[in-house]
């Protein structure tokens, strides 16, 4: 349990009060972001990702497996997160800790929901095999907001995964190695987390703010559908109608400077 | 020092001379959370180094009254490996954790932090060969990073038997198809061995070939660790 002193929750919530942040932003303004792609050569996709000094490693493998019964003719997607010690002197190692399966189910949430990858092309034989992608989320050093560093990671990494092309002969699956499909991406979602401190609401917090934050909410929209597909409120803090509709605008406005970092 | 590379041993699958290692680069620093970290690349491995401490820890049962305990914990990331590696520890990884502890600790002056503990993370990114070496080295970086007080560097590397020759680092495919490895880290002032282990077939002269390649191997890769601090802080080590 990190204690944060009293006179830094002070001056940050007076600062805040007067429209102003610890480190000259904006309300509304992310910290800078860096993507590189193509990390890891072993993995079918990858990136890294910095938001201000936050940063994540994603990577895809793909394996072949079995359909779910009741959705026969579509790939299986899996969202994994470890909150490494290296990333924080609180995170200790062991089980996913209940932060780590929030953070792994939110960012899995945005990608199911919004269906941006199109896992029907992930059937290779209906009922029988499909592709089951493992999408594993590796944080390495932890500067808040987690949520949207992660899932622009995953973006990256998906945008940039290949899989072998892979046919169904004789009860067996048969992958051509020298030839590869660009992973179905059909879309893409901007992740966006807000956390309110006393009567402010900003986004892309810094640790400085997630440390005090009175509430959190993180919201998903997509590029192209321009839909809301996730949602997430956290902290300790009820928030009014009004604050949420305030950063679901503010969500939608800001989109496409967060996902003009994709292209 | 000078190396005869082009002597009548021909080359290896990758192009090296028998007593080449893989291209390296380490960097000091590339953490901000960390009180020290290190990166490093050798062939196709990534791995990054992380150090906490010397703290406070809530495992009451590992702090020792009259010195500081040092703990390691050495993970490979799911997307590392060719066919996805589950999260979390297994047998290897938790052996690993242990000799890469018992290979840094010589070195570090933990008398000096009594009910304290150091906590080290080797982060597997990507494996190609050679990794626990690899990582014991950037381990050590960022110990000294960390500002630990050590009487020496660490540095790790691998002789093996590859085609009935004794050759060194190995690459992932070396090791393979190799007949014998055996990874070393020593401290490269004293030359002190702090770690020792080896597998498959070697005669007693095999043995001390490999043992000595071993060794000259450490010392180029700790020329790169003292450059790595060096630009990190701008001084002569």
């Amino acid at each position: 349990m990190k204690v944060v002193p009293e006179i830094s929750r002070r001056s940050i919530t007076r600062l805040i009060s007067e429209g102003k942040r610890v480190d000259g932003r904006s309300f509304d303004e992310r910290r800078d972001i860096f993507i590189e792609p193509n990390v890891i050569s072993k993995a079918e996709g990858s990136a890294r990702v910095k938001l201000g000094d936050t940063q994540v490693i994603v990577g895809v493998k793909p394996s072949i497996g079995e359909p779910f019964a009741d959705t026969p003719d579509v790939g299986v997607l899996m969202t994994n997160c470890e909150l490494l010690p290296m990333a924080a002197p609180e995170f200790e190692p062991g089980p996913p800790s209940p932060e780590s399966i929030e953070l792994a189910r939110v960012v899995d949430r945005g990608i199911r929901e919004s269906q941006l990858v199109d896992l029907e092309k992930l059937c290779i034989e209906e009922g029988k095999k499909v592709w089951m992608l493992f999408i594993d989320i590796h944080v390495i050093d932890y500067d808040g907001n987690l949520f949207d560093a992660a899932n622009l990671a995953v973006m990256a990494a998906l945008m940039n995964t290949k899989l072998p092309i892979a046919s169904y002969v004789d009860d067996e699956v048969v992958l051509d190695e020298e030839n590869f499909m660009e992973l179905p991406v059909r879309d893409k979602l901007a992740l966006s987390t807000f956390v309110k401190i006393g009567d402010g609401m900003v986004l892309d917090p810094s640790l400085d703010e997630e440390e005090i934050l009175d509430a959190r909410i993180t919201i998903g929209v997509t590029d192209k559908g321009n839909n809301i597909c996730s949602m997430q409120k956290g902290g300790d803090v009820p928030l009014t109608r009004d604050e949420i509709l305030d950063a679901v605008h503010m969500a939608f406005t800001t989109k496409d400077d967060l996902l003009r970092y994709l292209n | 020092m000078f190396f005869i590379t082009s002597n009548d041993r021909k080359l290896r699958d990758d192009g090296r001379a028998y007593n080449e290692i893989r291209p390296l680069k380490i960097e000091a620093g590339v953490l901000k959370r960390a009180d020290g970290s290190a990166y490093l690349e050798v062939g196709g491995n990534k791995i990054l180094a992380s150090v906490y401490g010397p703290r406070e820890s809530y495992i009451r049962r590992l702090l020792k009254p009259n010195t500081g305990v040092i703990r390691v914990r050495y993970n490979m990331a799911p997307f590392s490996v060719d066919d996805r590696k589950r999260p979390g520890p297994d047998r290897r990884s938790n052996e690993i954790s242990k000799i890469a502890a018992d290979a840094l600790r010589p070195a570090l002056m933990l008398e000096k932090f009594p009910r304290s503990m150091v906590d080290v993370s080797i982060e597997i990114i990507e494996a190609e060969g050679g990794t626990r070496c690899a990582g014991i080295t950037a381990a050590a970086v960022a110990l000294a990073d960390a500002g630990i007080p050590m009487k020496d560097i660490v540095v790790g590397c691998a002789a093996g038997k590859v085609n009935d020759e004794i050759v060194l680092d190995l690459s992932e495919k070396e090791d393979k198809e190799g007949q014998a490895d055996v990874p070393i880290a020593i401290m490269p002032r004293t030359g002190e061995i702090t770690l020792l282990q080896a597998d498959g077939n070697l005669t007693e002269e095999e043995f001390e070939e490999a043992l000595d390649l071993a060794i000259e191997g450490c010392k180029q890769i700790a020329e790169v660790q003292n450059e790595a601090l060096k630009k990190r802080y701008g001084v002569d080590l």
